[in-house]
């Protein structure tokens, strides 16, 4: 990989070609300064930097509306008894906050990644496939809009939990469901647009040079998540119609009465949700194995081990979706199979961690933000991976399953993996993308405040859920009480450390701060590197060649 | 950034033993119910559990201290603030070998005590006796299979409590009408099953934790070694009383259950001839009404609202609706029957005559639903038989 960054600009001859810079060096008058001005510029892009910056803003702010939800449910488990909501809004909001985290948080946050990154570390102008590229982002608001309008329905928004369970999203569930089905469509749309331009991009634009071997890991991570995202989504899809014909117009997929199973309901969900937990951490081990590397001043230990195991845990996701079932009643041999090929992915995760440990190990490390965040993601996505090793265990799991243990263990992997992971990119690339030096003062308070609060708030959950609170209770038994008040404060306090991250982040697009240099980071290495900060708005529009 | 970096440095390698120490300290504690961990419970069944769940965190804490030592001790050692100078190593077979191998045969040592357990806890064949367990929104019912025995069970905590006008006591929430009773030392197995959407049936002290899926039964079973009060709750969101469903089982000495069931089987006898006696006679309109602001409030409440109200857009209003008003017949015939495809159950076999009497008439006569009709128990009964 380190080879891939020995860049040759294409016309050496040319008066300036000391920068890899397509865009400035051949078309300085049709191009320069050529960004289209005000609203339509962010409604008519076709630009990957625009689009990416559009999806970051917007998944940043639905992190915020899903955070806002979390606080109303942490204020309502502030204490034991009903104080704030109503059970029934109190299950709208443990759903919405699900949806909008998964759907529109940590999906599209992806995606803007991969919107401004995979074009400028493979050496392409754009995405292939830019004004699909627009559409996939501008759908999505709309998807949302759908989803947080149905909050104010009579008989209030979607109340059955992000996973749907039929019949309780079915023969029970209120007239929202259309627009619940609806949005997740249209968000599934997105999706899958999103997906194919990723993998169109990759095959056919890398420049040349760039072989599959040489790809940065982070363009690798996103391709095979492309392919999780488009053998997946349409299960998803599937799931939503049936829930929509069995509720709506007299099916019964999932009603025994009709000669349908319920049970079958989570069988196909889950055949789309355990790949759908991995499309939300692979672009993160892309990203970590990115940044490791960078402030270890050291090559990432093992490039094509790292490759492979992303490989096999994504070939492996879709053979153990029965672990979230194991108390729905099947055979005691599916229950065996399920738990031992959950076991198994274990192996390619532990390869994973031990690499990036391995490239810490006797580098030249410095603690940068971008790092601080890498490091967290490390130990605490760890400590996710192990309970999600216990979990996997069958017998136990009959203990921990639909617990707060459950709760604790998907945050980890969830809040301080992916999430942590999107913090690390934002910080790693944004001077790239502004061409300033973000506040960094303000950066440690995030960092501190966050890590120090998302413990207090997730690490308590594993206490309550051994101790046997079930999870998506409004209230509970008094034995619960103390810990959840600790919850509820680390809840408070991770919501508000979110708001430095935002004041942060308006600085930043307000280019105040010192203007950094085209490799930004000492130890950076790659094509996205080699340009200047921040990044035209126009880049390698003639194709850099890859030695 | 030095300072920094040495406070995190130690922050984050204490995290494995402050993070993990109330547990480690749990594991000493005796046995009474811990706020930090599993219990080991009162089956053996329970007991394996609790054991694979203890080497289950502990290889795990295993790991991580040798993860995270050799991170923090590389954070520590190569730091370039003290001048650490970057290796050039990286891909080496024999060690990616061996961290391929060694977590594979960690895991077969795992999988081994956990497919034995797993298989015995699967193994419900040879039943001393069966109860059936049936979910609904927001209740269990139970069943004994070889006998007239049947009750549901609800949660007992006063409403006010849950509102905080009457100070919490110590089973909130964990507490209900009528607990499951079943016998020490026998095999007891569970069929489980619902009548509308998913619960799950849990008790944590048994280990078992079963879906209950309408139109499907499944098993568990329990052995339990101690007399005592065991509790649970459902742990399947079930909508919105879902938190409101504890499971509380009262295991008793053989012989204290023989007594126990004799008893239960003379009131079931005593309350069908009850059943019969009703039939001819008439309740006062006082009568009919005061329970049947008993039995709307404990059995009806939770959906149509104490005020009669509902919810608009899920639960529909009784008061002022058209039903309560006008169709006496319609009226008698939701509550005995429910209505398919929606979340309006059949109370006829929950409730008895007197008591769908008493609560139809208290429907149509309260919140200012004055139709003034009185439903006795016959007209009740007579539509049951379908007149």
């Amino acid at each position: 990989m380190s080879k891939a960054t020995e860049v040759i600009s294409p016309d050496t001859s040319a008066p300036h070609s000391g920068q890899v810079n397509g865009g400035h060096l051949h078309d300085d008058h049709e191009h320069h300064d050529h960004i289209p001005k005000g609203i339509t510029r962010w409604l008519f892009t076709t630009n990957h930097k625009d689009i990416g910056t559009l999806y970051l803003w917007f998944a940043f702010i639905m992190f915020l509306v899903g955070g806002a939800m979390a606080m109303v449910i942490r204020a309502e488990l502030f204490q034991p008894g009903l104080q704030i909501v109503e059970p029934n809004f109190f299950n709208q909001m443990t759903t919405v906050h699900g949806l909008i985290m998964v759907f529109g948080a940590v999906m599209p946050a992806f995606t803007g990644l991969a919107n401004w990154l995979i074009p400028m570390m493979i050496g392409a102008p754009d995405m292939a496939l830019p004004r699909m590229n627009n559409w996939s982002f501008w759908i999505l608001p709309g998807a949302f809009l759908i989803l947080l309008s149905s909050l104010f329905m009579e008989g209030g928004g979607p109340a059955f939990g992000w996973t749907f369970y039929a019949p309780l999203s079915t023969t029970y569930s209120g007239d929202s469901t259309a627009l619940f089905v609806f949005s997740v469509h249209i968000m599934g749309i997105s999706s899958i647009m999103g997906a194919i331009n990723v993998i169109v991009t990759i095959f056919n634009m890398r420049a040349p040079g760039m072989t599959w071997m040489k790809m940065p890991l982070f363009v690798w991570t996103w391709l095979i998540t492309a392919f999780l995202l488009i053998a997946v989504m349409p299960v998803l899809a599937g799931a939503v119609t049936m829930v929509l014909t069995d509720k709506f117009f007299g099916t019964s997929f999932f009603d025994a009465a009709g000669g349908g199973d319920p049970v079958m309901f989570q069988h196909i969900f889950w055949f789309f949700g355990h790949p759908e937990v991995y499309i939300m951490i692979l672009p993160a081990f892309g990203i970590i194995s990115q940044i490791v590397p960078t402030f270890s001043r050291k090559q990432l230990f093992g490039y094509a081990s790292m490759v492979y195991a992303t490989a096999s845990i994504a070939l492996l996701s879709f053979v153990v979706w029965a672990h979230h079932m194991f108390t729905t009643g099947m055979p005691v041999y599916m229950e065996m199979f399920f738990m031992f090929a959950t076991m198994l992915i274990s192996v390619p995760t532990g390869v994973k961690v031990f690499n990036w440990v391995a490239t810490m190990w006797r580098g030249s490390l410095s603690f940068e933000m971008p790092m601080m965040f890498a490091i967290a993601f490390i130990v605490l996505f760890t400590i996710g991976g192990l309970s999600g090793l216990m979990l996997a265990i069958t017998p136990v799991d009959f203990q921990y399953h639909d617990t707060y243990f459950v709760v604790a263990h998907f945050h980890y992997v969830l809040v301080t993996g992916a999430v942590f992971s999107i913090m690390a990119a934002v910080y790693y690339w944004l001077p790239k993308w502004t061409g300033k030096m973000y506040d960094t003062a303000l950066a440690k308070w995030h960092f501190w405040c966050s890590l120090v609060s998302v413990n207090v708030l997730f690490f308590p959950m594993h206490f309550v859920g051994l101790a046997g609170m079930p999870r998506r209770i409004p209230d509970y038994a008094l034995q619960f009480a103390d810990f959840n008040k600790w919850i509820s404060l680390g809840g408070f306090a991770f919501g508000l450390s979110q708001l430095i991250f935002l004041a942060l982040l308006i600085k930043a697009c307000k280019k105040q701060g010192e203007p950094v240099s085209a490799q930004v980071w000492d130890g950076a290495e790659g094509l996205e590197w080699e340009i200047p900060s921040p990044a035209p708005y126009h880049t390698f529009e003639t194709p850099p060649v890859v030695k | 950034m030095k300072q920094l970096t040495t406070v995190f440095v130690k922050w984050c390698s204490s995290i494995p033993i402050l993070l993990f120490s109330p547990l480690l300290f749990a594991q000493e504690a005796s046995e009474e119910a811990s706020s930090l961990n599993l219990r080991r419970g009162a089956t053996d069944i329970s007991g394996q559990v609790y054991d694979l769940h203890m080497l289950m965190f502990f290889i795990c804490v295993g790991i991580a201290v040798v993860v995270f030592g050799v991170m923090f001790a590389s954070m520590y050692l190569h730091r370039k603030s003290r001048g650490a100078k970057p290796a050039n190593f990286h891909e080496n077979v024999k060690v990616e070998i061996a961290w391929t191998v060694i977590p594979f045969l960690i895991l077969i040592f795992m999988a081994v005590p956990a497919a034995n357990t797993l298989i015995a806890m699967e193994d419900t064949s040879e039943p001393d006796m069966t109860v059936l367990v049936t979910g609904s929104q927001w209740k269990w019912h139970y069943k004994y299979m070889d006998s007239d025995v049947e009750f549901y069970s609800l949660l007992a905590t006063q409403r006010e409590q849950i509102e905080n006008k009457f100070q919490k006591t110590d089973n909130y929430l964990l507490e209900v009408d009528r607990p499951l009773v079943i016998p020490t030392g026998k095999k007891v197995r569970f069929l489980i099953t619902s009548d509308d959407v998913i619960h799950s049936w849990w008790v944590p002290d048994f280990a078992v934790k079963k879906d209950a899926n309408p139109g499907f039964i499944n098993e568990s079973w329990a052995k339990v070694n101690e007399p005592g009060i065991y509790r649970g709750q459902c742990a399947e969101l079930c909508g919105k009383d879902h938190g409101y469903m504890p499971v509380v089982v009262i295991a008793k000495e053989p012989a204290e259950f023989e007594k126990w069931m004799g008893e239960q089987e003379e009131i079931v006898r005593k309350a069908k001839e009850e059943e019969q006696r009703l039939l001819s006679m008439n309740m006062s309109m006082d009568e009919l009404m005061k329970e049947g602001e008993r039995v709307y409030n404990a059995t009806c409440a939770a959906c149509h609202m104490p005020n009669g109200e509902g919810l608009p857009g899920v639960f529909p209003a009784l008061k002022g609706s058209k039903m309560a008003l006008e169709d006496q017949q319609g009226h008698i015939d939701i509550v005995l029957h429910g209505k398919s495809g929606t979340a309006m159950q059949a109370f006829g076999k929950m409730l008895s005559l007197k008591e769908i009497a008493a609560v139809v008439t208290y429907e149509r006569n309260a919140w200012g639903n004055k139709t003034g009709d009185m439903v006795q128990a016959k007209d009740v009964n007579a539509v049951a038989n379908g007149n």
